[in-house]
């Protein structure tokens, strides 16, 4: 044991800011990050046990006890869940012997729940190691349990191979693209690096000034322009400045990313590249998510092709002096790594929390240096900008909103996929090209975004109206509204780190409350309670998560306003609603060993 | 030297130094924004949000947010009390804060940061009660953080006063709580002189001196007399 953990020391070197890299190696290796196993590589970095332990206990995919030989994680995402989640993950339970959260007696296997794999248009799916199987039916999960039991390793549980590059040799995934319409932007044919050659002839200032034309904003969600990100971080003084692409989309119901990491990741390096050129980057880092481990084995030998062709590394493109590489680092499980500065902070070896700001990334980011952090279909964006020029891009969408935009369509929608259409369009026609005839509610933006009702269909995917950063569920009418809101509570609780007060603990207050309105126990003032505390969570928490962690409650009191009305009692006694007596004397019953007198008809039997 | 620049606090000029934030600039000036997290000496952390203020309608933490010139800063308006009161409730209900037998009481800022926002009564919120072992394998310290409000003092007192870096955070999101280097306490080189120790550094009863308990008689504690403002503030009351 010691040896394996001393050899994955001094491969990073024995830096601590390669933290995450030693511990995922451990826990690839050793199947756990005990005590014991902490201190040793505390020791070997020269930190202190407790910080390692800081680490091990934030990511979930890290673990201080030890897990089995096959980790097996279900995704427990909402749109999972109604695709059948719950009897998939109760006949894995039964196959396996072992309820989820635990780990056979015999040390083969451990059955957990993930918030969200990325797979929500092929529902239900399931990460076992690194192996993704989707759209799991019982029959499928029954005959990938019997053959894990008789010995196949995960990897051989892959029968056939999605489309495009999904057959890859280096990825042979049971993941399909469901690409259901090619934009003119990114999904079309597209030239390689048309772009990045033509930004090699000019000024990188001219790069710059050419994204600002373009109009692009960033596609994470938060819409931010890039081109005037990109001239902070490049009119910074700084020895160095760095690229990071943000490929840890965790966002449930987002999975368009996957798509462009399986499909364009040449355009995607690209438009790294370019960024490194324009604001004077010697070095990037692509932050990719645990669950998309699968593609970590592909997109490497894309980044060691383009070291091969001369388009990374030194003199890139013939270019003298212009110098740029890229290292991927894998993330362990933490939706709040989206977020830019909590990503950096990952990337640094630390516990995946938000920095404060100011000084922003751009200023001062990874390594205290200034940093630009952009989502992956942002750096695709930016390579077919410089080949066919900033005019053309703004040409596609609205005046704050330019270009297309991935839209990824899940739920209850005969064609879930993704969809590269005009920033503008309306949710109604994009329900219709995913021929979601029965559709009455759709979350746009994730839970972190805002659930509308069929009054709304005509608003517009764009900054200006419904922005998101992809994710389109689409509900029927025949999903409790409040069944998803409670998930994505339960997700927020999950997911927040923790750092400050209002998300980590005023989302747990809202989560309570919410169940006390689905069992029937609320009046009027506890909607006043939910918003009052929302405020309150989405006003003071300190990061984006935060911000937006209360919208599922207060979107659905909005926009779904008789969904809560029909739960909600009066009380005209003047007794909370949430008051049982029957189960308030319970106690004093026991103890008493007798019935009350006033409230037990039967008082004299006893 | 620095430049000054001037902005306003609930319509007072404030002068302030280039690169100051809201709150040294309040302090310099005798204004008080209330704090939990925030400590003189130690390096802000804006985790606590109590001192959330307004700075030119934006809600920031005065603790991190640099003062900007001319901005006009928000303090004790109805709205800014109101999320002052929900998260300092939020702290109470999160862990196990019961006054009337803990040893901290009368010089805890918690506590007294309900006094002085006007909380002396059950609130609105539910209790989440954690039940944590407490660990008292230290000979001269107790550590029980059912009472922790994971302000972090410790943490960075111990980090970058002490050198000794001997809690830090684990766990995440409401699991979040401060661990400590080794099994337990008395597996670490933590002392009873380290600043993290120091009365003025726990701002609740969570870190706990042995043989120290109840040095002054409850009713006779700093904020048994005055509220919690600038001055009357931790580990300004003399040990007898």
């Amino acid at each position: 044991m010691n040896s394996r953990i001393i050899s994955a020391c001094r491969r990073y070197a024995n830096d601590p800011g390669r933290l995450m890299d030693i511990l995922l190696d451990v826990q690839r290796d050793l199947k756990g990050v005990e005590p014991a196993a902490m201190e040793l590589i505390a020791d070997q970095l020269g930190i202190t046990r407790v910080e390692v332990e800081g680490m091990v206990t934030f990511y979930s995919f890290f673990s201080d006890k030890i897990k089995g030989d096959v980790v097996i994680r279900l995704c427990g995402d909402i749109v999972d869940r109604h695709a059948g989640g719950r009897e998939i993950a109760k006949i894995f339970s039964e196959e396996l012997g072992i309820a989820v959260g635990e780990t056979s007696a015999d040390g083969r296997f451990s059955l957990e729940q993930t918030p969200f794999l990325g797979m929500s248009d092929q529902a239900p799916a399931a990460m076992i190691d690194q192996t993704i199987v989707t759209c799991l039916s019982p029959e499928k999960v029954r005959h990938i349990c019997s053959s894990l039991k008789a010995g196949v390793r995960p990897e051989g549980l892959v029968t056939a191979h999605g489309d495009g590059n999904n057959g890859h040799p280096l990825i042979r995934a049971e993941v399909s693209n469901n690409i259901r319409h090619a934009g003119e932007v990114l999904l079309c044919q597209v030239p390689a690096n048309a772009g990045l050659h033509g930004c090699l002839l000019l000024q990188p200032r001219k790069i710059l000034d050419e994204l600002e034309e373009s109009g692009l904003t960033g596609r994470g969600g938060a819409g931010f322009p890039t081109g005037r990100k990109w001239r902070v971080a490049a009119d910074t003084p700084a020895q160095q400045r760095y690229v990071i692409c943000n490929a840890d989309e965790g966002e449930p119901g987002t999975f368009k990313d996957r798509v462009l990491l399986t499909e364009r990741a040449d355009l995607m390096v690209e438009g790294m590249t370019i960024a490194a050129f324009a604001i004077g980057s010697s070095a990037g880092i692509i932050y990719l998510r645990a669950e998309y481990g699968y593609l970590r084995a592909y997109l490497e030998s894309v980044l060691q092709a383009r070291r091969e062709q001369g388009l990374l590394g030194r003199d890139i493109s013939g270019k003298q002096g212009f110098e740029f590489d890229i290292r991927i680092q894998m993330g362990a499980g933490a939706y709040i790594c989206g977020e830019e500065s909590a990503l950096i902070s990952s990337c640094e070896g630390l516990r995946g929390e938000p920095k404060n700001r100011p000084p922003f990334p751009v200023e001062s980011g990874y390594l205290g240096f200034p940093t630009v952090v952009d989502n992956v279909e942002t750096f695709c964006c930016v390579s077919r900008i410089m080949d066919r020029g900033g005019a053309w891009f703004g040409g596609f969408g609205t005046g704050k909103s330019t270009g297309t935009k991935l839209f990824s369509v899940s739920g209850d929608c005969a064609r879930p996929g993704v969809y590269e259409l005009p920033f503008g369009i309306t949710v109604r026609e994009l329900l219709e090209r995913a021929d979601a005839a029965e559709a009455a509610a759709v979350q746009v933006g994730g839970p972190s975004g805002e659930m509308i009702n069929m009054g709304q269909f005509d608003r517009r995917l764009c900054l200006e109206d419904l922005p998101t950063g992809g994710s389109v569920m689409v509900f029927s009418l025949h999903r409790n509204i409040l069944e998803i809101v409670d998930y994505f509570l339960e997700f927020f609780i999950e997911e927040s780190c923790g750092y400050c007060t209002p998300c980590r603990v005023g989302n747990v207050f809202l989560r309570k409350r919410i169940e006390k309105v689905r069992r029937g126990l609320c009046e009027r003032e506890d909607l006043d309670y939910l918003k009052e505390l929302g405020k309150t969570i989405s006003m003071t928490s300190r990061c984006g998560l935060g911000r937006t962690s209360p919208n599922p409650v207060l979107s659905t009191i909005r926009n779904f306003p008789l969904v809560y009305a029909v739960l909600l009692k009066e009380h005209g006694d003047g007794v909370q609603a949430s008051f049982d007596i029957q189960s308030a004397l319970e106690e004093s019953r026991r103890l008493a060993k007798r019935r009350s007198m006033i409230y037990d008809p039967n008082y004299d039997e006893t | 030297m620095s430049k000054i620049l001037k902005f306003e606090i609930d319509g007072v000029e404030i002068e302030a130094r280039r690169g100051q934030s809201i709150m040294q600039a309040a302090d310099d000036a005798g204004v008080y924004i209330p704090r939990l997290c925030d400590v003189e000496g130690l390096e802000p952390q804006g985790s606590c949000r109590v001192c959330v203020v307004k700075q030119n309608g934006r809600v920031v933490s005065a603790c991190t947010q640099p003062a900007i010139e001319g901005s006009q800063v928000e303090n004790e308006t109805e709205e800014i009390l109101g999320y002052r009161r929900d998260l300092v409730r939020m702290l109470y209900h999160e862990g196990n804060h019961l006054c009337p037998i803990c040893e901290a009481s009368g010089r805890c800022e918690l506590q007294a940061m309900g006094y002085r926002l006007g909380i002396t009564q059950a609130t609105k919120y539910p209790y989440l009660q954690p039940v944590r072992p407490v660990d008292a394998s230290h000979p001269d310290i107790v550590l029980d953080t059912n009472r922790c409000i994971l302000c972090g003092r410790c943490i960075r007192a111990s980090r970058d006063v002490d050198g000794k870096h001997v809690f830090e955070y684990v766990g995440r999101g409401i699991n979040k709580r401060v661990g400590v280097n080794g099994n337990r306490l008395a597996d670490t080189d933590v002392e009873l002189k380290d600043r993290a120790i120091d009365l003025a550094t726990c701002p609740v009863g969570c870190i706990i001196q042995k043989g120290q308990g109840f040095f002054a008689p409850i009713g006779e504690r700093q904020f048994d007399k005055r509220p919690i403002t600038l001055g009357v503030g931790p580990g300004k009351e003399k040990k007898t």
